[in-house]
C-alpha cells in the first residue's frame, strides 16, 4: 500500500531551512497571455506562504503547474533541491505535493473514504482497513470529526474542504497547495480553516495559501509573496512580516502592486476594500410603502437545487439589501423569482402596490425590473450574437429597433454604439460577438443593458464574480449609483466583504430560507456569520 | 386459448424469453460501463451488429460456437475503438459519432455479407447446450432455463461479477468518478481519457458477444439489420438501471420475456393479428418508458467529453 505508507517528517524545522519545493524562471504562455513571467520562488517547510494577487496575476496557472495539470514554457520546478518534471496530477503527488482547489474536485456520489481511496492501483481490491487507518491519522492531525461512511454530496461545504485537505494529504504531508480556500466558507468555516492551517504548518508542512484578500494573507501568512500580471513583484519575508501591523502590510503590498503613483490609488481602494468592509453611511426613508414587497415565496426544485421556503421582505427605493448566504441556499431560485424566470409555487410578489407574481420576464421589464446574472456568457449573453444585439436581447421585436418584425439595424447598431461609449465597453466594434470580450467587458454589456432606463428594481446575481479590481469597482459603483438614483437593489453574493461596501441590509439564506435581515453597521460579520451556519433559523 | 397453459407452450416461452434477453443484457451491461464512466455510447447498435457479422463468420468457417464469440467480442471492440478515437481522444460529440457509427456498420455490414455469400443464407447448426445436472430435470423450468448455450450461464455471472467490480474495486470508484465527476479523478492523479477509453472497448466487446450470440445461438444465420434496435433497448436498460447491474438483468427479462411472446404466441395459434403481436416489445419499451423515465438518474458528465482544466 504504497499511497499509505507514513510520511517521513523531520522535526525542529528552522526558517532557514531548505525549499522543499521551488519555481525557477518559469514561464508559462497561452495565446496571447504572459500568464507566468521568468517567476522565481521558494517554499519552506512549516511556513505559510501566501501568494496574493488579483485574477488574472497568474496565481492559478503557477499551481496549475505545481500541481502537474500544465507543464511550463521555460524555467524549471525543484523538488527537494533536485530539478524535476511534473507530467501529471499523479506525479505531483508522488511528490508529496496536494493541492486543494477553488472547485470541489470531490466525487459527490461517493463517500468520504471512497473519495479518499480514489487513484489506488485499479488491479488491487478496496482496502479498507488501511484507509480507515490513514483517515482517523489524518483527522487528528487536522483536529476534525467526520464520518468517513457519510456521502460527500451531503457534506457542507466546509466539511467537504476538509476532505480535500485530507486527500491532499493522503499519500504525504510535504506540501498543501490551498486555492482561494476561504470563498466558499462561512466565517466560522474561514476560522476553522485557520486552526487547521496553523496545526499543519506546526507539523512541519509547506503550505502555499492563494488568496486575493489582503486580510487573509495577513491572518494566516507568515510570508507574502505578491504576483502581479505574471510576475512577482514582491516579497516580505517573515522576520519582517512579523514586525509589521496590518496596516503597514497593507501599505506595503499595494505600493508592491501599484507602485505610488496616483492613477492607481483607486485600484488600490477596491483592494483594501475587498478585504476590509466600508459602509455606506446613506439612510434610506422607510416611512414610505415598500417598492417591492415579497411574501412567503415558495418554489419548487428538482434535483440538486435548493427551493426557496417562505422568503418574504420587504425593499424602500434607493435601498440597497444584500443577500449572503454559502452558495446552494437557494439564492439563485430567489434571484430568478424576482426577475420573473422561475415560477413560483406559493406567495406574492408586490410591486409599488401591484401583484406581479404572475408576470413573466417581459411583463416585469415593462413594471422596471432588471437582472444582472452571474452567468453572463449563457443565460446573460448569446455568445455568438453580436455587442449590438446583445444590448437589445430583452426587446427584439418592438419599437422602435423594431418596425412590424423587421430589425432595424441602422438603429440597433447607433444604440449600440451609443450605450459603448457611455459605459466604456472595450469592443473592436459593436458587432464583435459578445463571446470574444473579456469577463468584465461582458458584464458591462450586461449592465447596459439591464440598467439603461426606467429601472425600478435592480436584481443583481454575483456581480463581480471573477473580475478583476478596475472592473470590480465598476460594478460597485453601478450598483451604489443606481440605488443613489431611487432604484430598489438587491445584491446577490457569497463575497460577505462585498456585501457590507455596497449594501443598507443584508438578509442571509440558509437552506431556502431566508434566515434573518440585519442593518449594516458595526458588528454586522459576527452576526451574518451565525446566520449563515444556520444558529438562528428557527 | 388454454393451449397457451400447457408445458411445451411455457417451456417454449421461457427458452426464447432467454435467447432473446441475452443479448438485451449484454447490450445493457456494455452500456452500462461506458454510462458509469460519463459517456454515452449510442454507437453500440453497430457495435452489436458488427460483432454479429464477426461472430457468424467466424463461427461458420471455423465451426466453433466459442470462436464465434470471440470473433463477435473483438468485432465489437474494433467498433468501439472509433468511438474511443472520436469521443473520447478528440472529445468529439458522442451522439454525432454514435449515430455515424451505428449507419456505418448497419452498411457495412450488409456490403460485406453481400460480397461474401451473395443472396444466401447459410445456416449454423444448432448451438451446443450445456445442461445443468439437477436442475435441468424440474419440468418446466429445466428445459426453459437450464439447458441453454453456456455463453447464458456466463452473461448471467457477469451481473453477478459486475456488482462486485462496481462495489469493491478501484475499477468501479474509477469508472463512477470518471462520469460522476472526471476532475476529481484526475486529480487523484487517474488518467479520466484512459479510463473512458477502457470502458468504452469493454462496452465494444459485450456488445459484440451480444451480437454474436443473436447471430449464432438465436438466429442460427446472419441477416442485415438483425439486431433491429437491440442496442438502443440496451441503451434504455442501462438509462434505467441507475449504475445497478441487477436492474439490467430484471429489465433484459422483461423485454425478453415480450419479445418471446411474440413467437410463442404465434406457434399456439392465437387468434390475434400478428401485427398487433409484433407490435408487443415495442409497446412495453414505451409503457416501461413512460413509467420509469422519471426515475432514471444519468451521471452529471454523462455525454461530455473531458479537458483538464476546463470547467
Amino acid at each position: 500500500m504504497s499511497e499509505i505508507e507514513p510520511p517521513a517528517m523531520s522535526s525542529g524545522i528552522s526558517h532557514a531551512a531548505p525549499p522543499v519545493v521551488a519555481v525557477r524562471q518559469v514561464t508559462k504562455r497561452f495565446p496571447g497571455v504572459l500568464a507566468n513571467d521568468r517567476i522565481s520562488l521558494e517554499f519552506r517547510a512549516g511556513e505559510v506562504h501566501v501568494l496574493l494577487g488579483e485574477n488574472g496575476a497568474g496565481k492559478s496557472t503557477l499551481i496549475g503547474i505545481l500541481a502537474g495539470m500544465q507543464q511550463p514554457d521555460e524555467g524549471e520546478v525543484l523538488v527537494d533541491g533536485r530539478a524535476v518534471t511534473i507530467g501529471s496530477p499523479r506525479e505531483s503527488l508522488e511528490y508529496g505535493i496536494g493541492t486543494v482547489f477553488q472547485h470541489v474536485l470531490l466525487v459527490p456520489s461517493l463517500s468520504v473514504i471512497e473519495n479518499l481511496m480514489l487513484g489506488g492501483n485499479w488491479w488491487q481490491r478496496l482496502s479498507r482497513g488501511p484507509a480507515l487507518a490513514r483517515f482517523r491519522e489524518l483527522s487528528a492531525l487536522l483536529g476534525v470529526t467526520i464520518d468517513p461512511d457519510a456521502e460527500v454530496g451531503r457534506l457542507s461545504l466546509g466539511e467537504q474542504q476538509q476532505v480535500e485537505i485530507m486527500r491532499a494529504l493522503w499519500r504525504g504531508e510535504k506540501v498543501l497547495i490551498l486555492d482561494e480556500p476561504t470563498s466558499m466558507l462561512t466565517p466560522q468555516g474561514v476560522h476553522d480553516l485557520g486552526q487547521v492551517m496553523r496545526r499543519l504548518r506546526d507539523k512541519g508542512v509547506a503550505l502555499i495559501l492563494i488568496t486575493h484578500k489582503l486580510m487573509e494573507a495577513y491572518e494566516f501568512g507568515d510570508r507574502i509573496s505578491v504576483l502581479r500580471l505574471g510576475r512577482v513583484v514582491g516579497d516580505i519575508p517573515p522576520e519582517r512580516l512579523r514586525s509589521m501591523s496590518e496596516a503597514e502590510t497593507t501599505e506595503a503590498v499595494i505600493e508592491m502592486m501599484f507602485g505610488s503613483t496616483a492613477e492607481h490609488a483607486r485600484d488600490a481602494e477596491t483592494l483594501v476594500g475587498r478585504g476590509r468592509p466600508v459602509h455606506r453611511d446613506r439612510t434610506v426613508d422607510r416611512s414610505a410603502p415598500p417598492l417591492l414587497a415579497v411574501r412567503d415565496l415558495e418554489t419548487e426544485a428538482t434535483r440538486g437545487e435548493c427551493p426557496l421556503r417562505h422568503v418574504s421582505f420587504d425593499l424602500w427605493p434607493g435601498e440597497v439589501l444584500g443577500i449572503a448566504g454559502v452558495d446552494g441556499n437557494g439564492q439563485k431560485h430567489l434571484a430568478e423569482v424576482l426577475a420573473g424566470q422561475r415560477a413560483v409555487a406559493a406567495g406574492r410578489i408586490d410591486l409599488a402596490g401591484m401583484d406581479v407574481t404572475d408576470d413573466g420576464v417581459p411583463a416585469r421589464r415593462r413594471h422596471g425590473v432588471r437582472y444582472v446574472t452571474d452567468e453572463r456568457l449563457g443565460e446573460g449573453t448569446v455568445g455568438i450574437f453580436s455587442v449590438a444585439t446583445n444590448l437589445v436581447l430583452k426587446e427584439i421585436g418592438t419599437e422602435p429597433l423594431w418596425r412590424r418584425g423587421w430589425s432595424d439595424w441602422g438603429r440597433i447598431h447607433e444604440h449600440a454604439r451609443d450605450q459603448i461609449e457611455r459605459n466604456d465597453i472595450r469592443t473592436p466594434s459593436e458587432k464583435t460577438p459578445v463571446a470574444r470580450l473579456s469577463g468584465g467587458n461582458i458584464q458591462k454589456v450586461l449592465l447596459a443593458r439591464e440598467l439603461n432606463t426606467d429601472a425600478r428594481v435592480a436584481v443583481f446575481n454575483k456581480p463581480t464574480y471573477g473580475l478583476d479590481l478596475q472592473n470590480t469597482r465598476i460594478a460597485h459603483e453601478r450598483i451604489v449609483t443606481s440605488a443613489d438614483r431611487g432604484v430598489a437593489v438587491v445584491v446577490v453574493s457569497t463575497d460577505l466583504d462585498e456585501l457590507i461596501q455596497v449594501s443598507d441590509r443584508i438578509g442571509v439564506m440558509f437552506q431556502g430560507r431566508l434566515a434573518g435581515i440585519v442593518e449594516n453597521g458595526p458588528d454586522v460579520e459576527r452576526r451574518v456569520g451565525l446566520l449563515m451556519t444556520g444558529a438562528e433559523a428557527a | 386459448m388454454e393451449g397457451l397453459l400447457t408445458q411445451p407452450f411455457l417451456t417454449a416461452l421461457l427458452f426464447g424469453a432467454v435467447t432473446a434477453g441475452i443479448p438485451l443484457l449484454l447490450a445493457g451491461l456494455g452500456e452500462q460501463i461506458s454510462e458509469k464512466a460519463g459517456v454515452l455510447n449510442i454507437g453500440i447498435e453497430g457495435m452489436m451488429l458488427f460483432g454479429a457479422y464477426t461472430g457468424f463468420v467466424a463461427a461458420y468457417y471455423s465451426g466453433s460456437f466459442g470462436l464465434g464469440f470471440l470473433a463477435g467480442g473483438l468485432g465489437g471492440m474494433l467498433v468501439a475503438s472509433l468511438v474511443m478515437l472520436f469521443c473520447i481522444r478528440f472529445g468529439l460529440n458522442q451522439i454525432v459519432i454514435g449515430i455515424a457509427v451505428t449507419l456505418g456498420f448497419e452498411g457495412l455490414t450488409s456490403l460485406l455479407h453481400h460480397f461474401q455469400f451473395s443472396r444466401t443464407y447459410p445456416r449454423l447448426s444448432a448451438a451446443p447446450t450445456l445442461a445443468i445436472p439437477g436442475l435441468s430435470e424440474i419440468p418446466v423450468l429445466g428445459p426453459g432455463l437450464f439447458q441453454q448455450n453456456a455463453m447464458v450461464y456466463l452473461a448471467v455471472a457477469l451481473v453477478v461479477f459486475m456488482a462486485w467490480l462496481f462495489r469493491n474495486t478501484y475499477v468501479g470508484l474509477n469508472l463512477e468518478a470518471a462520469g460522476s465527476k472526471p476532475a476529481a479523478l484526475d486529480a487523484a492523479g487517474v488518467d479520466v481519457l484512459r479510463t473512458r477509453a477502457c470502458a468504452v472497448l469493454s462496452t465494444g466487446f459485450l456488445a459484440g458477444v451480444g451480437g454474436a450470440f443473436m447471430a449464432n445461438v438465436g438466429a442460427g444465420i446472419f441477416v442485415p439489420f438483425m439486431t433491429g434496435g437491440a442496442g438502443f433497448i440496451g441503451i434504455v436498460l442501462a438509462m434505467l438501471a441507475r449504475g445497478r447491474p441487477i436492474w439490467v438483468l430484471l429489465g433484459a427479462i422483461l423485454f425478453g420475456v415480450s419479445l418471446a411472446m411474440t413467437t410463442a404466441l404465434q406457434v399456439a395459434g392465437v387468434n390475434i393479428p400478428t401485427d398487433v403481436v409484433q407490435m408487443l416489445p415495442f409497446a412495453m419499451v414505451m409503457l416501461v418508458l413512460v413509467i420509469f423515465a422519471r426515475h432514471s438518474v444519468l451521471p452529471p458528465a454523462l455525454g461530455l467529453p473531458y479537458v483538464r482544466g476546463d470547467r
